[in-house]
């Protein structure tokens, strides 16, 4: 499936504003289900200082200084993208007690169990690993838990924009039951490196159909975000627990990480322009028409 | 002192032998102290306590009401080793600094001690102190560990063992250091005879070290100190250090990023810098990228990093490697690097991480120590053998819960060591801390230590945080020891600079306000000495209403008036009355200890003086007798005698540059403001009794000599205001203060020069002109027994000075007081 990606934001600072530094994490990762053909990052004003680079997770990051007085900033990333649905194979059978337990002993797989570990938006619980349990089964292979683990989060938790914030800790969600995308992301993280196993964040876009006879209304979609597994002999997995599946051919990705932090869209430290406000717009064009999708619930 | 000393038996003493002989590299010493005496050996003690306390050398303790700046705690009695044997030490150490500088350029490049296994993932990946964004950095001459302490415990069988490794930013160098300024000059002979090894070649070393990182053709280089500020537990060692080694003391807010470069903002400019010296935890340094929180740092220092436009020491992320877990990996991290054997052992720590190792904590729990395996806040070490048996439990089962999160390490039946308290010699734990700095491609080792004791017989705790106290360790060498020092250079090329613009503008402005509370505490102490001098006079009884006028000016008074002398005492001293004296000294005292490194060591004592005074005086005097009247004034004055020695201080012995400029624009500033308000208060109102105050009123201004040499025993008031509002040639006057403003504003820094383009410049103009042209005969007749012209006048007068203040403030201060914050940041849905 080809798309046209495009995503700005902008900030509006109500007074002038005279330094800010920018990190900035924007631009398309080229994945092995992913190929850009054009990826472009354009900041207005034009910065004194920008630096392209890739970060130590390898996702593709820019740095950017502006350091004459301005009111406003101004940042949009553009691309074409190829994404691939993920191919299809044979269904590991490896228990994942044992692979856990691989994990925590072989040192070849230290790699992997970075992912393991408490970051600083996903910390780990025993209620986490409570929450997950009656999906893992001792014995039972590892990618059947997460499915079954990322369809529960999908049905038993409620979309509900204004329960979070960018700071909500995941126990709070996993006790209200309510969240954006980006909780239930962590929400899986934490309960599977509860349970010991690597999960990593995952940003980016899902491409939305509009409504039946209805067109596409540009610029109205948003960033999301889901999960990725680690399962012996597949590698990285990722699921998408907003949608109760696996990802598909519509998860447009932007880059992984621990967590949120680390791949936020956009960073910045300014001096002034304390009250500030901030537009997003998102837009998805598909290059070619849309397959219909099992993207039942609306607003996500 | 030999026969005062009976070290506890069951363990080693640094200076008795096992048979109750002195060690034979303590036996000079000794004899000397025993020559020496009781007495003048106390004496001896309390002048080293005295030289702490007006040095102002402290340490903060956290989360204490009393604990800032706490007089650091100092031991008469040094530790002494033989140079033979600190050699032994010293190689250990420079290997162990080797090998933690190759592990830091593998951790955060090819991460070859994780792909082979030589190191868990967990020490790295679950390591809050592996800060990712600083993967990849190459920092100058691959030196990542410019600067590394150990602390060392010696063991029973006397070699010396690390307990821990400091890698972040160690600290204690300083206070090393001033322990040995001092005891080389309470012991001077001791120090000279016994031939100890001098510090100052150490810190030669560490100074061409950080200069050697300056990027390529920066000849002359400029470094900073950067220090996250006063409240920090170590800032007086900051303030101290950068002093010594000439370096510009800086909190984060002073530097700024641009272009990727790093400068320090002046008021004249800002100026690149080329290497911090950092004493801010590195994941405080860069929000931008760091932890996001912190504002300690400077956002964008980072990407200047990467840049190679700065170095900083030591890189960034080095605090990783003080996680206790890596000490049971150390032999095999150094067969792997060095290809060596590690010639200074550990403690004998246990990773709980490993499966085996947690089987034998477990089982020996209630022997061990028990510590954090990673960097977490504010967690002290438990000693199992302290715990019940139900702690112990919990305690197990916390460690069972996340393994990999702690360390035991075996507690050590380590040596006592000698300490003087209160004249007795008692014993006492110690732990040595020793220093390193990069040399080249290895290390050199500083010969001495800071050396840190229990605050008690029976603890095992050192910590000064705790109260414990410090020693200064002399190794002794064999031969003549020549003479280096970094205070008195006798030959080192010195670089010529005239005062420059190169004043941070925050340190203008706490100069500036230094000033002004200096001169406002002075006001408090002119008008209180005022007051008392005429409690005491029965002259003053005939004028009860104009010596309530006084009263009312001097007191904020609450419901009830204080009305006799004893009372206005008490008020005057209570530590929390909005009138008295001690929220004034309290002020300039705390811009005085930031501006430690700007201001003279004189010119500390001084001020140090003044509040010590007015914290004693609290004690002393708030409760005094109607006939103790006396002491109160000779307190006032010798108050007196401080506020004019810093004016004579800042006249006589500053140079021009921009400090003395705003330093004495603040004192002007405020003392024009008190003299105008000072004229209001006492005169607004026509009384009966006006020649009292009128004589006041000149007591007070400093100006009744000058009076009366002209106008002899006349008291008219319109004499005494112009005398003391419009007499350019009356020092005390508010026409000479803004003569003296308009000279620094017309000596500041910037774009313009035309006194017409600045805001400020105007403002001094006109005021002037006000003043000249006013006819004060004509404002000071009263009408209807008030004087409302010469109330509006002084008002005038007063705002148009604040003006002028906050004009200062806006054109020179401003862009060190914004602060930098986040941005909003979007969520994903």
């Amino acid at each position: 499936m080809r798309y046209k990606v495009r995503h700005s934001t902008e900030y509006y600072y109500g007074e002038s504003v005279p330094l800010c530094h920018n990190l900035i994490h924007m631009s398309l990762r080229q994945t092995a289900r992913q190929q850009l053909s054009s990826s472009e990052l354009t900041i207005t004003p034009l910065p004194s200082a920008r630096h392209d680079f890739v970060d130590f997770f390898g996702n593709p990051t820019t740095w950017v200084c502006l350091q004459e007085p301005h009111d406003g900033l101004r940042v949009e990333a553009q691309s074409e993208v190829q994404v691939d649905v993920p191919a299809p194979a044979d269904t590991p059978q490896t228990p994942w007690n044992d692979f856990a337990e691989r994990l925590a002993t072989d040192t070849s797989l230290y790699a992997q169990k970075e992912f393991t570990f408490a970051s600083r938006l996903v910390e780990l619980s025993r209620e986490l690993a409570e929450y997950a349990r009656p999906s893992f089964p001792p014995g039972r292979p590892l990618l059947a838990c997460i499915e079954e683990l990322t369809r529960r989060i999908y049905e038993e938790f409620f979309f509900d924009s204004s329960a979070t914030t960018i700071n909500t800790p995941v126990l709070e969600v996993l006790e209200h039951r309510r969240g954006v995308c980006q909780d239930f992301a962590h929400l899986e993280i934490g309960c599977l490196r509860s349970l010991g196993l690597a999960a990593r964040y995952v940003s980016g876009y899902f491409a939305t159909m509009p409504p039946p006879g209805q067109a596409r209304i540009a610029g109205a979609d948003r960033s999301h975000a889901w999960m990725s597994a680690y399962i012996p002999e597949l590698g990285w997995v990722d699921f998408d627990p907003s949608k109760g599946t696996s990802v598909t051919d519509k998860h447009i990705t932007i880059g992984w990480a621990r967590d949120y932090e680390d791949v936020s869209p956009l960073r910045g430290v300014l001096v002034g322009g304390r009250r500030h406000s901030m537009i997003i717009g998102v837009d998805v064009e598909p290059l070619e028409p849309l397959v219909e999708g099992d993207d039942q619930r609306s607003g996500d | 002192m030999a026969e005062l000393y009976v070290p506890r038996l069951a363990t080693q003493d640094e200076m008795t032998s096992p048979d109750g002989s002195v060690r034979p590299h303590w036996k000079q010493f000794v004899g000397m102290l025993d020559e020496l005496g009781r007495d003048e050996l106390r004496s001896r003690w309390d002048m080293a306590r005295r030289l702490i306390r007006e040095n102002g050398i402290t340490h903060n303790i956290y989360d204490n009401p009393d604990g800032f700046s706490r007089p650091w705690n100092l031991d008469l009695l040094p530790l002494l080793l033989p140079v033979s044997q600190w050699q032994q030490v010293s190689d250990g150490l420079v290997q162990r600094a080797r090998l933690l500088n190759a592990l830091l350029a593998d951790v955060y490049g090819p991460a070859t001690s994780l792909a082979r296994g030589v190191i868990p993932a967990e020490l790295i990946y679950a390591n809050r102190g592996f800060l990712r964004p600083c993967h990849g950095h190459r920092p100058p001459l691959g030196q990542w560990l410019h600067l590394y302490a150990a602390d060392l415990v010696r063991c029973p069988d006397g070699s010396f063992q690390v307990l821990s490794d400091r890698t972040q930013n160690p600290s204690g160098s300083g206070y090393s250091l001033e322990n040995r300024i001092i005891l080389s000059r309470v012991l001077p002979s001791m120090f000279e005879e016994c031939g100890v090894l001098r510090l100052a070649p150490f810190f030669i070393a560490m100074r061409q070290t950080l200069a050697a990182l300056a990027p390529a053709n920066r000849e002359n280089p400029s470094i900073v100190l950067l220090t996250p500020g006063p409240y920090n537990e170590t800032y007086f060692e900051h303030a101290y250090l950068a002093r010594y080694l000439g370096y510009t003391l800086v909190q984060g807010q002073d530097l700024t990023v641009r272009d990727c470069r790093v400068y320090l903002k002046t008021l004249g400019s800002l100026q690149r810098v080329d290497v911090i010296l950092r004493r801010v935890d590195d994941n405080f340094c860069d929000p931008l990228e760091l932890y996001s929180q912190s504002f300690l740092g400077v956002p964008g220092l980072l990407q200047a990093i990467r840049e190679g436009t700065v170095a900083v020491a030591n890189a960034m992320g080095s605090g990783v490697l003080q996680a206790p877990a890596f000490l049971p990996f150390l032999p095999s991290l150094c067969r792997h690097f060095l290809d060596e054997e590690l010639m200074l052992p550990s403690v004998q720590t246990w990773w709980c991480g490993d499966r085996e190792s947690l089987a034998y904590v477990l089982n020996d729990l209630a022997r061990l120590v028990i510590k954090p395996a990673l960097p977490t806040r504010g967690t002290d070490p438990v000693f199992g053998h302290e715990l019940s048996r139900s702690d112990l439990d919990a305690l197990a089962a916390k460690i069972q819960a996340q393994p990999y999160a702690y360390v035991a390490q075996e507690p050590v039946e380590s040596f006592m060591a000698p300490v003087l308290l209160n004249g007795d010699v008692q014993s006492r734990r110690f732990v040595v801390r020793a220093y390193l700095a990069a040399v080249d491609d290895s290390y050199t080792v500083m010969p001495g230590a800071l050396t840190r004791v229990t605050d008690a017989p029976d603890s095992f705790v050192v910590s000064l945080q705790r109260g414990g106290g410090s020693k200064d360790t002399w190794i002794l060498g064999q031969g003549p020891v020549s003479e280096v020092s970094l205070l008195a250079p006798a030959s080192a090329p010195v670089v010529l600079s005239r005062g420059g613009s190169d004043l941070p503008s925050r340190v203008a402005d706490d100069l500036f306000w230094l000033g002004r509370y200096v001169q406002r505490a002075e006001a408090v102490v002119r008008l209180a000495r005022c007051v008392f001098n005429r409690l005491t006079d029965p002259h003053a009884l005939e004028n009860p209403q104009a010596m309530q006028v006084l009263i009312d000016e001097l007191l904020i008074h609450g419901d009830s008036l204080p009305a006799t002398a004893p009372e206005i005492a008490a008020v005057m001293f209570a530590a929390a009355d909005p009138s008295g004296l001690r929220r004034a000294t309290n002020e300039f005292h705390t811009l005085a200890r930031v501006l430690r490194d700007r201001i003279s060591v004189d010119a500390w004592r001084i001020l140090e003086a003044i509040e010590r005074q007015t914290a004693d005086s609290n004690n002393e005097l708030r409760q005094v007798e109607e006939d103790q009247i006396d002491k109160v004034l000779d307190r006032f004055n010798q108050f007196m005698t401080g506020f004019l020695a810093f004016g004579g201080m800042a006249a006589d012995s500053m140079t021009r540059g921009l400090s003395w400029r705003f330093l004495d624009m603040g004192l002007r500033l405020e003392r024009g403001i008190g003299v105008a308000e000072l004229i209001r208060a006492l005169l607004a109102e026509e009384h009966a009794e006006e020649r009292f105050l009128l004589d006041a009123l000149l007591e007070t201004a400093d100006s009744s000599l000058t009076y009366r040499r002209r106008y002899l025993t006349q008291l008219e008031p319109a004499a005494v205001v112009d005398l003391l509002v419009a007499d350019e040639t009356n020092p005390r006057s508010i026409a000479y203060q803004l003569a003296g403003i308009e000279e620094h504003l017309a000596r500041l820094p910037r774009e313009s020069t035309h006194p017409q383009c600045n805001r400020d410049q105007q403002q001094a103009l006109q005021l002037r002109t006000t003043l000249r042209l006013t006819d004060v005969a004509a404002i000071c007749t009263p009408m209807h027994g008030r004087r409302d012209r010469l109330e509006l006048f002084l008002s005038e007068v007063a705002e148009q000075l604040e003006l002028i203040s906050k004009l200062v403030s806006q054109m020179f201060f401003n862009h060190a007081a914004v602060s930098p914050h986040l941005l909003g940041s979007e969520k994903a849905y």
